[in-house]
């Protein structure tokens, strides 16, 4: 373990800091200048990663900032179409309907799961505020 | 009872509020009406395994407690108006499902008690009947579920956004009594500036508010200042606002003796309501509780109570429809 | 005699001046720091995965699953929407956004039953984002094979 904070990297660290901030607040901006509902906030950042990705813009944030980049929901778009791309490149146009699911799955199963756990053995409680 | 100017009735022989009942959560508990309330919850769910369970539980348990206050055996009860906000207006059909007096269920959205009042009046008035009850419920929880977003959501609400209340308002209007007597009502149109912003309900209804307001002093050829008060439903901080500077405009000045259900329930800063309450158990319970204890105490003799709906739902807006107000007015005197 | 839409467009510029704004600035600077920090701890996991010799691929799916199960344990004992409230896009745009998306209406609609309630409001939210994330993925793929 202590060999492991050693070697830490802490530019990349910093980086991660920033950068996923930053992509919070343009969605912040987003929430409180246009009234959009969250689960349409979700979808535009989904879907401008998936094609940022796909240009391989994203590539280069993703690089720089690690985890600042992957870790916001964009990043999600960018793993999907980043998966769809590799999987075409190894099974042809089949590919591109394996792919993004593929490379997705960890997360979408996780949250599915955690989400019924949760929902088992927890109530929805009234919001203080 | 006659019909004066384009939307008012007059009754000849008022009818009179015999009694009034209220129950409401543990948020509208903190709030600076509490003590005028008659039971406070200490949790949304009342015991009860769901929302929509608690607020029939909520509306009954009202209903009870009203009938219980007034004396009157439940067997002369000759009608119940009852209504809330939940699709159907199951928490009125289920909490009065056990009640054995004729029931007519109404839908005004957040205007349903004054809907309710105005109805009884009239049945009671007219003859139909001897005593009518009206009862109106809502429940924040039932209500951000069907409206909304789950409760764990964690998304902000904004500034102009209103909580609704957690609770019923109940009232017996009798033939006889010692008052107070509902005078006037005024029945209101639906009116629709064209507000798409759910998260603005005080805004939508404002002008469905204004309007019923100056019909009726147009239609009784009354001032603003013939009343003590003058209260609207639920428009929140924004839309008293809103009411305040159009009525000035259309030259009523209403500034000193005019308020707002929403904004008297909560504590605007120590509760973090943001535009203030809602709902149909805002309108129900603040007259229920406080409004029908000034009056009985001749603290205030005459009010103009308005209560204010949004007609719309969660498909509606969706949709992208605007959002169309009504506002019911009852003159209240004693 | 103003025309209804002259009126109703009069009405709502007058609204959008009466309505208070958000405190954008108050919020962002929430936001940005929340949302920082939980990208920080992605990627301290993130970069202890590569420490352990795993690659990126499998690393990143670390990251996404350990702060998808914070988010829904948070989210079961009623803090996230604290979080959420406080932080706004700081906690709704991370990974921890999309998790919270689906364990609330989950646990919402338990009242409904678990099939037709957990069961099938679990996507309320977090539906659109698959529906949307997953066809832009196909299109990048059918795209990238034609140009390849």
């Amino acid at each position: 373990m202590q060999e492991f904070f050693q070697n830490i990297n802490y530019m990349h660290i910093l980086y991660a800091f920033l950068v996923g901030g930053a992509i919070c607040i343009i969605g912040q901006i987003l929430i409180d200048k246009t009234k959009l509902t969250p689960a349409r906030i979700l979808v535009i950042f989904v879907t401008l990663g998936a094609i940022l990705g796909g240009l391989g813009i994203y590539q280069y944030l993703v690089d720089f900032a690690g985890a600042g980049a992957t870790v916001p929901l964009t990043g999600f778009g960018y793993n999907l179409a980043k998966g769809a791309k590799e999987a075409v490149d190894q099974y042809g146009l089949v590919g591109a309907f394996i792919g993004g699911t593929k490379a997705a799955a960890g997360g979408i199963a996780a949250a599915i799961f955690f989400g019924y756990i949760a929902s088992l053995i927890s109530k929805p409680k009234m919001k203080k505020q | 009872m006659q019909k004066i100017g384009k939307q008012t009735i007059q009754f000849n022989c008022p009818p009179s509020i015999t009694s009034t009942a209220c129950i409401v959560g543990p948020k509208e508990a903190q709030g600076p009406l509490a003590k005028y309330f008659d039971k406070c919850l200490e949790d949304e769910f009342w015991g009860e395994k769901t929302w929509e369970k608690a607020e029939s539980k909520i509306i009954k348990e009202t209903v009870n407690m009203v009938i219980a206050k007034s004396g009157v055996p439940s067997s002369n009860i000759d009608y119940c108006f009852a209504g809330d906000l939940l699709n159907q207006c199951i928490s009125s059909s289920f909490g009065l499902r056990d009640l054995n007096i004729p029931f007519l269920g109404i839908f005004g959205a957040c205007s349903t008690f004054v809907e309710g009042l105005i109805l009884s009046s009239i049945f009671v008035e007219g003859g139909a009947g001897n005593t009518s009850l009206c009862a109106a419920s809502s429940h924040f929880c039932s209500a951000e579920k069907q409206f909304r977003f789950p409760l764990e959501l964690g998304n902000q609400r904004p500034p102009t956004s209103q909580w609704t209340v957690t609770g019923a308002g109940s009232a017996i209007i009798s033939k006889t009594g010692n008052g107070p007597f509902i005078t006037n009502a005024t029945v209101g149109k639906i009116v629709d500036m064209g507000i798409k912003d759910a998260n603005n309900m005080g805004a939508a209804m404002a002008p469905a508010a204004l309007d019923t307001l100056i019909t009726h002093l147009k239609d009784t050829n009354r001032k603003p200042s013939y009343y003590d008060a003058i209260i609207t439903g639920d428009l929140g901080h924004i839309g008293k606002e809103v009411v305040i500077e159009l009525a000035e405009k259309e030259g009523f000045n209403i500034r000193s003796n005019y308020n707002d259900c929403g904004v008297l329930i909560f504590d605007k800063e120590s509760q973090d309501t943001h535009s203030g309450g809602s709902g149909c158990a805002c309108c129900g319970s603040v007259f229920s509780g406080y409004l029908y204890d000034q009056l009985k105490s001749k603290k205030l003799k005459k009010i103009l109570l308005i209560a204010t709906g949004a007609l719309t739902n969660a498909t509606s807006s969706q949709q992208g429809e605007s959002i169309p107000g009504i506002a019911h007015a009852v003159s209240i005197e004693i | 005699m103003d025309n209804p839409q002259d009126t109703q467009k009069k009405y709502q510029d007058y609204i959008d001046k009466k309505s208070p704004n958000s405190p954008i600035l108050k919020n962002c600077f929430n936001a940005f720091w929340v949302g920082g920090l939980i990208c920080v701890i992605g990627e301290l996991i993130s970069q202890f995965c590569k420490f352990k010799g795993l690659d990126i691929q499998t690393s990143g799916t670390i990251v996404s699953i350990i702060l998808i199960g914070i988010s829904a344990f948070l989210t079961g004992l009623n803090i996230f929407n604290k979080i959420g409230k406080f932080a706004g896009a700081g906690s709704l745009i991370p990974i921890t956004g999309f998790a919270n998306s689906i364990v609330s209406p989950a646990m919402e609609y338990k009242s409904e039953g678990y099939v037709m309630g957990v069961g099938a409001k679990m996507f309320t939210v977090a539906g659109p984002v698959l529906v949307y994330g997953i066809s832009s993925s196909i299109v990048v793929g059918i795209i990238y094979f034609i140009f390849k």
